[in-house]
């Protein structure tokens, strides 16, 4: 059993981590395609990366039940991490979750899992924190809809099957879930607003 | 003796966090108004306590903050909520358009193009477009959830109907990206088309009607009309009485009770700059002191 002395810390300092980490967030959801990096990144239990930890401790609270994959789950002390320093509590009916944090994408349950909103509530989603291997070394997809002038690149490490699905999450427009997907300590979100092809498909 | 009172920006960190998590939503769904738990601030509603909020939970040590009221920089309402900011968070101020980050408003969207780093915080009133139409929250919420927005094509059609032209002039509504029809906040129309494929992003604040709703840059903004009334900008025929500038728009002044009358841009940053850029109006003193801020 971990002791709470032995947690990493969370924020030195609260306000301006959180604060630059949201802007970060919100760029990157305001612009999807773009990498937007976490300048306040912290070391973070295993197998949590350095921007998920800040956004976990920027966003989630009391208010937010959590849902961890079983790649997360695995590690006790990220559940601890997260309610000592958030108060999150942490759930396992993915349907109910705001955040969920999914460390290994390849095994994560189907997007429809998960909470998409109903269509007069289509706010009440999930919002999915993806770990992946790299934002820039995976196959071309091409992104279009609000916050991207034309149409943008993005090579994002992220299965053919999920690609496949966030273009049924689209179709549900204004209900679906959004993604952020992070590498190290780099950010790219996907809203359900993006209409998400592989390039040149 | 000067020992901090208050959370950087006032707001504690708990309301930011749930007012950034509705920030983030209502940027996924543009158009689509977020309820949000909104605070009592330190003003009473109706002055902007929800873009208040939005900027308090945006704003950054690093962020340069404007803020403007009908397009000026110096009423009350502007300068009192740029104070605010300037104590509680410390940030730096400037009226220029160009050179700020943030920009929170009322009524009016600056006559100088926003950029990409900028982000423009509208304060709202009424965030329901339907809401004068029909006052029942649970119907204007099934109709946005069903995208039925005939009434609103009714609206403007009565005006048609009794005036021969939409006589709509402010609040002008528009629907963002093909699928929400939103309130714009009380903007003259002749604002509306600088919503579409903006640069910057656009978020809006209602503190007692506890909405918040988003404009992604680069979306589509279309403002409702018909094939035979397309939308028109509606501008004073008058060239601004100080600047001579003849695209913006213009406040009319009554100068005395003769009828006499000016007009001047409302926009008091765009008109500074092209004081100070050498354009004249007829008003203009030659010697007269540049700028007032």
């Amino acid at each position: 059993m971990t002791t709470v002395a032995e947690l990493p810390a969370g924020f030195a300092d609260k306000v301006t981590a959180a604060q630059s980490t949201f802007r970060a967030v919100m760029d990157a959801m305001a612009r999807p395609g773009r990498i937007c990096k976490v300048a306040a990144a912290l070391p973070a239990p295993a197998p949590l990366m350095p921007a998920v930890a800040a956004i976990a401790l920027t966003l989630f609270d009391h208010d937010t039940p959590i849902w961890l994959d079983a790649a997360v789950v695995r590690h006790r002390e990220v559940g601890q991490w997260l309610k000592f320093h958030c108060s999150a509590p942490v759930v396992e009916e993915a349907s109910v979750a705001s955040f969920a944090l999914v460390a290994d994408p390849a095994r994560m349950p189907a997007l429809d899992c998960f909470a998409l909103g109903s269509n007069d509530y289509p706010d009440r989603s999930t919002t999915l924190i993806l770990q992946v291997a790299s934002l820039t070394d995976g196959a071309p997809l091409e992104l279009s809809g609000p916050g991207i002038r034309g149409t943008t690149a993005l090579a994002a490490t992220v299965s053919a099957d999920l690609i496949a699905q966030l273009a049924l999450n689209r179709e549900l427009f204004p209900r679906g879930v959004d993604l952020v997907l992070v590498a190290g300590d780099e950010v790219v979100a996907l809203p359900r607003s993006t209409r998400i092809t592989a390039k040149g498909g | 003796m000067n020992a901090p009172t208050y959370n950087f920006a006032y707001l504690d960190e708990g309301t930011k966090r749930m007012i950034r998590r509705a920030i983030l939503k209502a940027i996924a769904i543009p158009g689509y108004q977020v309820p949000f738990a909104s605070r009592e601030m330190p003003m009473p509603y109706g002055w902007g306590t929800g873009g208040v909020q939005v900027t308090a939970a945006i704003l950054g040590p690093q962020d340069v903050l404007k803020v403007i009221d009908q397009g000026s920089d110096d009423t009350t309402n502007a300068i009192s909520i740029r104070k605010f900011f300037a104590k509680t968070a410390g940030v730096a101020t400037t009226t220029r358009t160009e050179e700020a980050s943030v920009i929170q408003t009322r009524h009016r969207i600056p006559e100088a193009p926003l950029h990409a780093g900028q982000v423009l915080v509208y304060q709202v009133p009424i965030p329901e477009p339907l809401r004068y139409l029909e006052p029942r929250e649970t119907e204007t919420r099934r109709m946005h959830a069903l995208g039925e927005y005939g009434l609103m094509h009714v609206k403007l059609y009565e005006d048609i109907a009794k005036f021969g032209h939409i006589a709509t002039a402010y609040a002008y509504p528009v629907k963002v990206a093909g699928r929400y029809v939103m309130d714009p906040s009380p903007t003259p129309k002749f604002d509306n088309p600088k919503m579409n494929d903006c640069e910057a992003l656009q978020l809006f604040g209602a503190g007692r009607e506890k909405r918040i709703y988003a404009i992604p840059p680069y979306t589509q903004v279309v403002s409702l009309d018909f094939e035979d009334h397309p939308f028109t900008r509606y501008r004073q025929d008058a060239p601004c009485a100080l600047c001579g500038a003849e695209d913006s728009y213009l406040d009319e002044i009554v100068t005395d009770d003769q009828g006499s009358r000016m007009f001047v841009c409302s926009d008091t940053d765009y008109c500074e700059t092209r004081q100070r850029d050498g354009h004249l109006g007829s008003e203009s003193a030659p010697n007269k002191e540049h700028g007032h801020g």
